[in-house]
């Protein structure tokens, strides 16, 4: 049988980490969970243990300690999600991932140790990776799932490959970490048993009747005596994710820098599905104010963050907020599969094209899609019908014509005339003319001018004509530049 | 004028057209003027600024047969607020490729210099032209520092008063009409001053 090898991953300040990743905050904060009578702590900020409190600790005796603490109530389902999308990340690792532990995970690395540089080099991959996005880790590794999770637990961040030394390293873990009811290990205790390789020392069917089969099957299973089968994490199908902030924020800087946490986790999960998002959304969210949305919509499906990030921090320079931002959320919903492109032998076209679609999506993103445009030709008689606006790249070409100016007044000025001569800026001197274009009488907007070149103040060429319908009045209608 | 020749030739006399480093250029289609600039045409990766009183005297057609090499080699050309609209039909007779040309309006004045910068630090545009009246040279200098990034070729057009004040760009001209053709005034290039010449616009050699 090959060998396995897992990797586990513990989260010692996982229930403070819901609320604010990294920043440790200034105020005392801690995190309470309403179980059986009264609520206690799980987890306090250094502040809030500064001041002597410390968790089990009932919230209202916290409260008589200190005065303004911040108490926020743990979410289970947001933990979920949260462990749920970090496992998605983690996915870029490996595909075997378990998330049957408590503030934790655990990986089964042995297939892609190779591609990581070996074992101290895809624990770097993962602490960096994780602690990037504000989670502190401790990581461990063992022959079974089990002993690797009691590594962690234990806080010995050892990485072990053979079973004899894993062994070793178990039998002198504390028993207070197993998974076993306090009356088994405080019975154990009594007896002077106070490690698991004490334990592992008595006959084993005098502590299976004592103390139930239990005991036995879970130091098997860490031991690797006895199978232990896990269930598979699967990705999810959507993206979604939030952050609260543990003070209020207006700076667009520090939003950009929060999101970025949020877009990471979004872009291990589209790693390892190959699949990108051409559109997200983030919801700011205030107190007393409505949300604030803003889409991020790129020109074609990518899982680049850098593009994602480019975008966003243009709509945010265009947002007004209406108030300060207490808590963000990050959502994809469609998430489209990715081709792999092949490299290209001259990649000079491929990088042009590319740039020139982030040209466009940062232009879309500052300035709004109505402020970019193309031009193309239409099949039109009239002047001002022979072009049109276009989306970028989409123009038709028609056969042009050199008697056409390269500038187009639109709509045509009117001009005022001088003894039956036009006059703009000075006396105009016709050059050639007249051209002729009646057209258009069929839709409404017919026309019937005379058009000619004339020349103006200080040799400038200008294309005007007379309305001959409109008791010849002059109008400018294009300038040859 | 002899002795004067005799003298160049000494290796120690270094002569500021040697000495310029040289950008490589876009022929600009008219043969006199390509002779006149140094890297023999217009400046890629710099900023040309040209200078005009009036409009309508050619001072476009002037670019037209460089940016229609470069739209036919599947470069874009980004027109940033021009003035009028650039007539569809002018541009095909000129040989542009019109899916190559981006028109950008942006609604506010400040960011008409932000979308010239982006344009040209892409690099995905190889053509870019804004009009600007006014604009201080710190911030045409970030256009400059733009197109040494990008490697495109930035032309700005502005009004011949213009010319008093300091610009980063590495060429400028100022044009006029002159009898049926453009008196192009080489302001500032790179090497030694030359005097105006005199450019017949329908003297343009064929793409």
């Amino acid at each position: 049988m090959e060998t396995k090898l897992w990797l586990s991953v513990y989260f010692p300040d996982w229930p403070l980490e819901m609320f604010f990743q990294g920043e440790a905050g200034i105020r005392p904060l801690v995190v309470a969970q309403a179980g059986g009578g009264a609520a206690s702590i799980v987890a306090c900020n250094t502040a809030a243990r500064q001041l002597g409190l410390h968790p089990g600790m009932t919230v209202s005796a916290a409260r008589a300690l200190v005065d303004c603490l911040d108490v926020r109530v743990r979410d289970a389902e947001k933990e979920r999600r949260s462990a749920a999308n970090i496992a998605a990340w983690a996915l870029q690792f490996t595909p075997v991932i378990s998330l049957a532990v408590p503030q934790g995970m655990l990986l089964e690395v042995s297939g892609s140790l190779l591609l990581f540089g070996g074992l101290e080099g895809m624990a770097a991959c993962i602490r960096k990776g994780l602690e990037d996005i504000g989670y502190r880790v401790l990581l461990a590794s063992a022959p079974t799932p089990w002993a690797a999770w009691l590594f962690a637990r234990a806080g010995k961040e050892c990485l072990l490959t053979a079973a004899r030394e894993a062994e070793a390293h178990l039998r002198r873990l504390p028993l207070g970490l197993l998974d076993q009811p306090a009356a088994t290990v405080d019975a154990l205790d009594a007896m002077g048993i106070r490690t698991l390789g004490d334990c592992l020392e008595l006959p084993r069917d005098g502590v299976a009747r004592r103390f139930g089969q239990e005991l036995l099957d879970e130091l098997d299973r860490a031991l690797g005596r006895s199978p232990d089968p896990r269930v598979l994490f699967e990705p999810p199908v959507h993206f979604e994710d939030a952050l609260e902030f543990p003070a209020e924020v207006w700076q667009a800087d520090a939003l950009l820098f929060a999101a970025r946490r949020l877009f990471v986790l979004l872009e291990g999960l589209l790693k390892k599905r190959q699949c990108g998002v051409q559109h997200c959304t983030l919801t700011l969210f205030h107190e007393h104010h409505a949300t604030t949305r803003l889409t991020i919509g790129m020109a074609s499906p990518t899982r680049d963050i850098q593009r994602m990030l480019g975008i966003l921090r243009e709509r945010l320079g265009q947002t007004e907020l209406p108030a300060p931002v207490q808590s963000m959320q990050l959502a994809a919903r469609s998430i489209v599969p990715l081709e792999p492109r092949n490299l290209s032998l001259f990649p000079d076209a491929e990088q042009a094209a590319e740039s020139w679609q982030l040209f466009l999506e940062r232009l879309t993103a500052r300035l709004g899609s109505e402020a970019i445009h193309g031009v193309g030709g239409c099949a039109d008689h009239r002047p001002e019908r022979a072009w049109c606006t276009v989306e970028p790249e989409a123009a038709r070409e028609l056969p042009g014509g050199e008697s056409r100016p390269l500038w187009l007044l639109n709509p045509p000025q009117r001009i005022a005339s001088k003894e039956g001569r036009p006059y703009w800026q000075g006396p105009l001197v016709l050059q050639s003319g007249p051209e002729c274009i009646e057209s258009g009488w069929w839709d409404g907007a017919g026309i019937a001018r005379d058009y000619f070149v004339a020349e103006g103040r200080a040799g400038c060429r200008l294309w005007v004509y007379q309305d001959r319908r409109n008791a010849r009045a002059w109008y400018l209608h294009g300038i040859f530049s | 004028m002899g002795n004067v020749g005799a003298l160049l030739q000494n290796p120690a006399i270094w002569r500021g057209d040697r000495c310029a480093r040289q950008l490589p250029g876009i022929s600009t289609g008219f043969p006199a003027l390509d002779a006149i600039l140094p890297g023999g045409g217009w400046p890629q990766g710099a900023l040309t600024e040209i200078l005009f009183e009036q409009e309508g005297i050619g001072e476009l057609q002037l670019v037209m047969p460089a940016l229609a090499r470069l739209s036919a080699a599947g470069h874009g050309l980004a027109w940033i607020a021009p003035p009028h609209v650039p007539y569809a039909p002018a541009l095909t007779a000129f040989h542009i490729r019109l899916p190559r040309i981006l028109i950008v309006r942006p609604k506010e004045d400040r960011d008409r210099l932000w979308a010239a910068e982006q344009a040209l630090r892409c690099g995905a545009c190889k053509g870019v032209l804004a009009w600007a009246d006014g604009e201080d040279g710190q911030r045409l200098r970030r256009l400059q520092l733009a197109a040494g990034e990008g490697g495109g070729w930035g032309i700005l057009y502005r009004p011949l008063h213009a010319a008093d004040m300091p610009s980063p760009a590495v060429l400028r001209l100022s044009v006029e009409r002159a009898g049926g053709g453009l008196k192009v005034h080489v302001l500032k290039r790179r090497g030694s001053a030359v005097a105006p010449i005199h450019l017949d616009l329908s003297s343009r050699v064929p793409n």
